[in-house]
């Protein structure tokens, strides 16, 4: 165990701490500087106001900015920079007790829904519903009639009801946590539950609580504000809703009067949401949606000249057995690359590759090695931001690979059949399975309908299901993984293309299943002619159906060759290694192990 | 799927009952001797103890519970306790007001969210996708009042296009009342226009990213086709956020209606609030909860015809 060397080619993981990556961000530091400020104009309040907010001098009534009155005074003869700047403290008071008292109910009732489940979850997520499906304000002024209109107490009322944002989120976290096997392990090892819940709950919950508080306070400022607006609470105490109300009146003559509060509300409100879309922006997993320009730029990079000494990386990997005319498939020099903040990620690396009409090709390769990405970029349907380039991808012996995106796409379903990896997620969950079959044959094949339904049904009997006509009435949900593989198997097959891809078609099937459908393929691939590029990490699946192989890692490919002839002598070491972790008997594992930590030493 | 809507439907009237009990108590508790702001403060002790006697708020609170629920039960919520009048009639009165208005908003913020989000969602990261974020962020910043006095300033006033203020009932005229209602439902709406068009957006771009769409476009359709596929798909999340809308604005309403001057359930509200008018209060509250209930179950109802997993729930 201490013997294995740490693998000294991976970049070490960047742990960017949160808070130093939101400074990288303009508009979250802008928000954050402007927040900041209001936050001390607050605090600071008795000394930056120059005057007493409740102070009325008739002679500056509806006075507009300059003199001694920097901004004015308002209709009630008060000078207007201070009561903003005494309005900013009643405001933030008031959005803090919200946003406390909202914690302070949601978060431990979130962590006990999610960590105790059962009947405490369904009465816990009962009141969180409910308590969300009441419009706040009717209920506010419900609270305000009797309280004498105190405003902390409105304000924490207003807190127990943006207590489901909270609930809802901690909640999620603690379910998840509670499926991690380590909480199991804190259990068995006599862990109590609060210590499990402070220790492991707490840095889960912490940033997504920290964004939904921004956004809770800038609820409840402008909640407030609209409270103070509607005359609720004290005409003593300076308040921005109040000011914003007063100007209201006299919009006409003095227009001045309405702005300046409207500027103070906005100013924070607006800025509380930019600091908590940029905080979201940062936790969340959710894809950049990537410019043209990153787009661009990373076909650039990709395109770059290649092949020279210095850069091996740029020469095509991987060798070609037949005429491009007598091509099914034909790739050369394949690159793709994904856009990311360092300029492009490439995770495939110069592949050629080829497969004859009739032929059955294996592409083989752990997980992360490109296969996937190589047979996307084959279909035209790499994931967003996903960039290809090519010397050339012949389908059929036709130049594609530089075609327009429609034309491309008026192969798939004619000459391109594809069998994706994953039957459950594979399905439309809204559709019935006849008319995910149906809609194909009659858009792309132009059939009728009547014709597209007989063909559905022939081509369902044909990939083995037998009662053809209760499956044609479910909904993906309905059915099972293995029946749902046959039908996208008969997707693929029904608009008869001379060559199939099929993405581990059977991964994600029970043991005794994924014979079956392999049989099905290899049945389907004689019956029909058709070319058949198997992406598999599995060689049992290799040995079973495939006439050539094509062994990749780290996005190119190390060997290519008769499968019998890689079976028996493997040119590539990464090769033997892959095969005799195939293979399940002890002297191979031990073999394995050798060969690892050898090969690990030998190729670094 | 019938089992399901019996279940959600128990679950609205347990809603009600909750809420309404703990308005009832929490209203009763908050405001305990609710004369001083029914008759002044100018009242004698004589002439409030006369009116605590009429409106009944002399007996213990569970008797007055009893009371108003034995009544409630067979929809009769009282009279109000400043004109006398059945609370029944001043709801009646007011409510097609604020229906008007936020009907109009809910079918103004569908049909402009709905056409936004898609357009968003089918060209993420262009022009148009980033005034979306922007507007959302500023849209949440501005509160709908402020945007309807801008908006009265701008349209009614300045251009003189609608009616700045009042409510004209559509039997009295169509156009008036459409005149009336627009500015009213286009300031309550535009933040929920934006709301939806944002859910769908986000809910169209994570539908695309699933597997099943890849495997559409192998198949061969057309974007249109596959489009409508992920529309489908990303349907449940934005009107989930439509009828939450339709909720939000029956609130916002309030405030709205004190802008425009509308003499809608909103002003009554506040009316009721200031006055300690309980009987109008509850009743206003249990009409918004019982709203809260149908649409939540007319949502349940799309959502199933929408989404066949819910079906067999």
């Amino acid at each position: 165990m201490t013997a294995a060397p740490f693998p000294a080619n991976l970049a070490p993981v960047k742990r960017v701490s949160l808070w130093r990556r939101f400074l990288r961000r303009p508009a979250g530091v802008i928000a954050l500087v402007v927040m900041i400020l209001i936050v001390l104009v607050a605090v600071l309040a008795p000394w930056l106001a120059p005057y007493d907010p409740n102070l009325v001098k008739l002679r500056i009534t509806n006075v507009g900015p300059g003199g001694d009155h920097i901004l004015g005074g308002d209709s009630g003869g008060r000078d207007i920079l201070s009561r903003l700047i005494y309005g900013a403290r009643t405001t933030l008071f008031g959005a803090a007790i919200t946003c406390v008292s909202a914690v302070l109910i949601g978060v431990p009732a979130g962590v006990c829904a999610g960590y105790f489940g059962g009947v405490t979850d369904r009465v816990l997520t009962w009141i969180s519903d409910a308590l969300q499906s009441i419009p706040v304000l009717l209920m506010l002024m419900i609270v305000a009639a009797g309280t004498g209109q105190s405003f902390p107490v409105l304000m924490v009322v207003l807190g127990l009801f943006m207590a489901p944002g909270y609930y809802r989120i901690t909640r999620g976290r603690a379910q998840a946590v509670r499926k991690e096997p380590y909480i199991d392990a804190a259990r068995v090892s006599g862990v109590t539950n609060p210590r499990i819940l402070r220790t492991h709950m707490a840095r889960a919950v912490y940033p997504p609580i920290v964004v939904q508080s921004a956004l809770t306070a800038g609820l409840a400022i402008g909640m407030q504000a609209g409270l103070q607006f509607l005359g609720i609470g004290s005409a003593q105490t300076p308040s921005w809703g109040q000011m914003i109300s007063n100007g209201m009146l006299v919009i006409n003559t003095h227009g001045l009067i309405l702005l300046w509060p409207s500027i103070a509300l906005g100013l924070t409100i607006a800025s509380l949401a930019f600091i908590g879309t940029t905080l979201a922006d940062l936790i969340s997993i959710r894809v950049e949606q990537p410019t043209r320009r990153m787009r661009l730029r990373a076909r650039q990079e990709l395109a770059k000249a290649p092949a020279s000494a210095e850069l091996p990386d740029r020469v095509a990997s991987g060798t070609h057995a037949h005429e491009v005319a007598d091509c099914a498939l034909r790739i050369d020099n394949l690159r793709v690359g994904y856009p990311s903040p360092a300029g492009v990620k490439e995770v495939v690396r110069g592949v050629s590759l080829d497969a004859g009409p009739g032929e059955v090709l294996g592409i083989v390769g752990e997980s992360g090695s490109g296969k996937t990405q190589t047979m996307f970029a084959v279909l035209g349907l790499l994931p967003i931001g996903g960039t290809a380039v090519s010397d050339g991808i012949h389908v059929n012996g036709k130049e594609v690979g530089g075609l327009p995106a429609l034309e491309r796409a008026a192969l798939l379903g004619r000459s391109i059949g594809y069998v994706p990896q994953e039957p459950m997620t594979n399905l439309d969950p809204s559709y019935t399975i006849e008319r995910q079959l149906v809609e194909p044959l009659r858009q792309v094949q132009g059939m009728s309908k009547a014709a597209a339904k007989a063909r559905a049904r022939e081509v369902l009997v044909r990939v083995g299901i037998t009662d053809v006509d209760r499956v044609l009435r479910s909904y993906p949900h309905q059915i099972s993984g293995g029946m749902a593989q046959r039908v996208l198997i008969a997707g693929a097959v029904s608009g008869r293309p001379s060559l199939l891809v099929a993405d581990e078609p059977t991964t994600a099937l029970d043991v005794t299943v994924q014979a079956e459908v392999l049989e099905l393929l290899r049945e389907l691939q004689q019956e029909y002619g058709m070319a058949l590029v198997i992406v598999t990490h599995n060689f049992g699946v290799v040995a079973d159906i495939c006439d050539r192989l094509v062994v990749m890692k780290d996005g190119r490919i190390v060997e290519t060759g008769a499968v019998e002839q890689i079976f028996r002598s493997p040119a590539d070491p990464y090769t033997a290694e892959l095969i005799s972790a195939s293979l399940d008997d002890a002297d191979g594992r031990v073999e394995l192990d050798k060969a690892h930590v050898g090969g690990e030493d030998g190729a670094r | 799927m019938f089992s399901f809507i019996t279940k959600r439907l128990l679950s609205g009237i347990l809603l009600l009952a909750v809420v309404t009990t703990g308005t009832f108590f929490i209203a009763h508790l908050a405001i305990g001797d609710p004369t001083p702001g029914l008759l002044g403060n100018s009242a004698t002790p004589a002439q409030q103890a006369a009116m605590r006697a009429k409106i009944g708020v002399d007996r213990p609170l569970l008797t007055q519970f009893w009371d108003w629920l034995s009544h409630a039960v067979t929809g009769d919520f009282g009279t109000s306790w400043r004109t006398f009048t059945p609370v029944n009639d001043d709801l009646a009165l007011r409510l097609p007001v604020t229906l008007s208005v936020v009907f109009f908003a809910t079918v103004l913020s569908a049909i402009f969210g709905v056409i936004i989000g898609i357009a968003c969602g089918l060209r993420p990261g262009s022009v148009f996708d980033r005034v979306l974020k922007f507007a959302s962020v500023v849209l949440f910043a501005l509160p709908g009042y402020w945007l309807g006095i801008v908006l009265v300033q701008l349209f009614a006033l300045g251009l003189g296009w609608f009616d700045a203020t009042g409510y004209v009932s559509p039997e009295i005229s169509v156009g008036g009342w459409l005149r009336s209602i627009t500015l009213p439902s286009v300031a309550l709406a535009l933040g929920a226009i934006v709301m939806i068009a944002e859910q769908l957006r986000n809910s169209f771009l994570e539908v695309n990213n699933q597997d099943f769409v890849r495997t559409l476009r192998a198949r061969g359709l057309s974007k249109r086709r596959v489009t409508r596929h992920v529309l489908r798909n990303s349907a449940p999340a934005a009107l989930t956020v439509l009828a939450m809308m339709f909720v939000g604005l029956l609130g916002g309403a309030i405030i709205v209606e004190l802008v425009f001057n509308l003499q809608g359930i909103g002003i009554l509200t506040q009316q009721s609030s200031q006055n300690g008018n309980i009987p109008v209060l509850l009743g206003l509250t249990v009409m918004t909860v019982v709203f809260v209930v149908v649409i939540n179950l007319l949502l349940d109802l799309v959502l199933g015809w929408v989404n066949p997993k819910v079906r067999d729930r």
